[in-house]
């Protein structure tokens, strides 16, 4: 009796992995799924986090796909880890903070590490030939076999017929012949297979599944190393810059004001970490002060916070200040104006 | 049988997940697991997880900004 085979997929969520994972279980492979969370996955969390979202779903991908397909998921933090992928990556970025290529090699080896603690055979991945500028094209998905210690046990099941035979294929694992032959940045043939299996819903991000490729996103991490003067990031920070505006003053604070009940509700979460503010005298946001600021610079924060709240044409606003002790004291500030808050403020 | 909580509250998804995930492996089936949350995802996501994995969703609850799930390890 032939023994029964098992591989990992990475799971992202979206439709290529699905697609690859169910190409795979239609083969008679025992499939199980893989995602890693390394802070920055764009997953929900804003939406999560702002109340205007409340109505749209909150699911998880990674783990409605796995639903989708019966098979049991694996969410692993790989957060800590994470951080010498995205400080010094070997291949540098992509337009904008993305390391697209050492994230993907970074991936697979842990997919390979999981494999063999787990005695599961090869890897799957929803990758495509040409599919992504930095990480998919014919020149780099070598690259991601070999330095991710994968080698020929990492199976592409879209592209396959446009690579290379993989151990799972020249040992009869598995079929080429009922895998795929797609490449480039067309959809067409996703969507297609997509119909024959059945799959009526999927996501579709736009952009990827990460922070790191939103400019915006990558110009807010940027300004907080650049402030800290050096590279290095928590968890708590990486959530604070999807949340709220940010507008730095000076070189040594910012100010993150919420722009809603939801961001607000998140923020006050922290308030035992860094100096909070709001509006006493009238209604206005909860915002947090990041860095060193000194008494004049918290006068200025208080009259940015005035800006944002409902006192803002108002001669004065009373703004209660807290430290991460709790202790309170008010402060009364003239509102800034539009105007007198630079566009260079705004990170 | 034991009954644990987990606290989860201010994690994001998929942090409460990978939170549950990693405590009910130090359980027992028949165990009890009773995690607190502040994302509202978990009520979505907990609960697909559960399925997935063949954990039984006893209870979920939404109070004031609180999400509680009870589940049982199967």
């Amino acid at each position: 009796m032939n023994q029964q085979r098992k591989a990992v997929a990475l799971i992202s969520g979206g439709l290529d992995s699905m697609l690859a994972t169910q190409s795979i279980l239609e083969q008679g492979i025992h499939v199980e799924g893989i995602n890693f969370f390394t802070g920055f996955c764009v997953e929900g969390h804003t939406h999560a986090i702002r109340k205007q979202d409340a109505d749209k779903p909150k699911r998880n991908n990674s783990l409605w796909v796995a639903e989708q397909l019966g098979i049991k998921l694996h969410i692993i933090d790989v957060i800590e880890e994470y951080k010498q992928v995205l400080l010094n990556p070997k291949h540098g970025y992509g337009a904008n903070m993305n390391p697209c290529l050492d994230c993907k090699i970074f991936m697979v080896n842990k997919a390979k590490q999981w494999m063999a603690e787990n005695g599961f055979d090869f890897i799957i991945t929803g990758e495509v030939v040409g599919q992504r500028p930095m990480s998919q094209r014919k020149q780099t998905m070598p690259i991601v076999s070999a330095e991710s210690g994968a080698n020929d046990l990492l199976v592409r099941p879209l592209s396959a017929q446009n690579l290379p035979a993989t151990l799972p294929e020249r040992e009869d694992w598995i079929s080429r012949e009922k895998m795929f032959d797609f490449s480039g940045r067309s959809r067409k043939p996703q969507m297609a297979l997509a119909k024959e299996y059945n799959f009526t819903d999927y996501a579709q991000p736009a952009g990827g599944c990460c922070f790191l490729t939103d400019a915006a996103y990558s110009k807010k991490l940027v300004d907080l190393w650049q402030a800290r003067g050096n590279r290095d990031y928590e968890l708590d920070d990486v959530m604070l810059l999807k949340v709220g505006r940010h507008i730095r003053p000076k070189p040594h604070f910012k100010v993150i004001i919420a722009r809603e009940d939801g961001e607000a509700r998140f923020l006050s979460g922290y308030k035992k970490e860094f100096i909070s503010m709001n509006c006493a005298s009238h209604r206005g946001p909860l915002a947090l002060i990041d860095g060193t600021p000194t008494e004049e610079d918290l006068y200025l924060a208080g009259q940015i916070t005035a800006r944002y709240g409902q006192g803002r044409e108002a001669e004065m606003v009373e703004v209660t200040l807290r430290n991460q002790q709790g202790e309170e004291r008010n402060i009364q500030v003239k509102p800034l104006t539009a105007e007198q808050i630079p566009a260079a403020w705004f990170v | 049988m034991s009954h644990e909580t987990l606290n989860a509250r201010r994690l994001l998804c998929p942090l409460p997940v990978i939170r549950t995930q990693d405590k009910v492996k130090t359980l027992q089936n028949g165990d009890i697991l009773t995690v607190e949350c502040t994302d509202p995802g978990v009520m979505q996501d907990i609960p697909a997880w559960c399925r997935i994995n063949g954990h039984k969703v006893l209870e979920t609850k939404a109070d004031d900004g609180e999400y509680i799930i009870v589940l049982e390890v199967v």
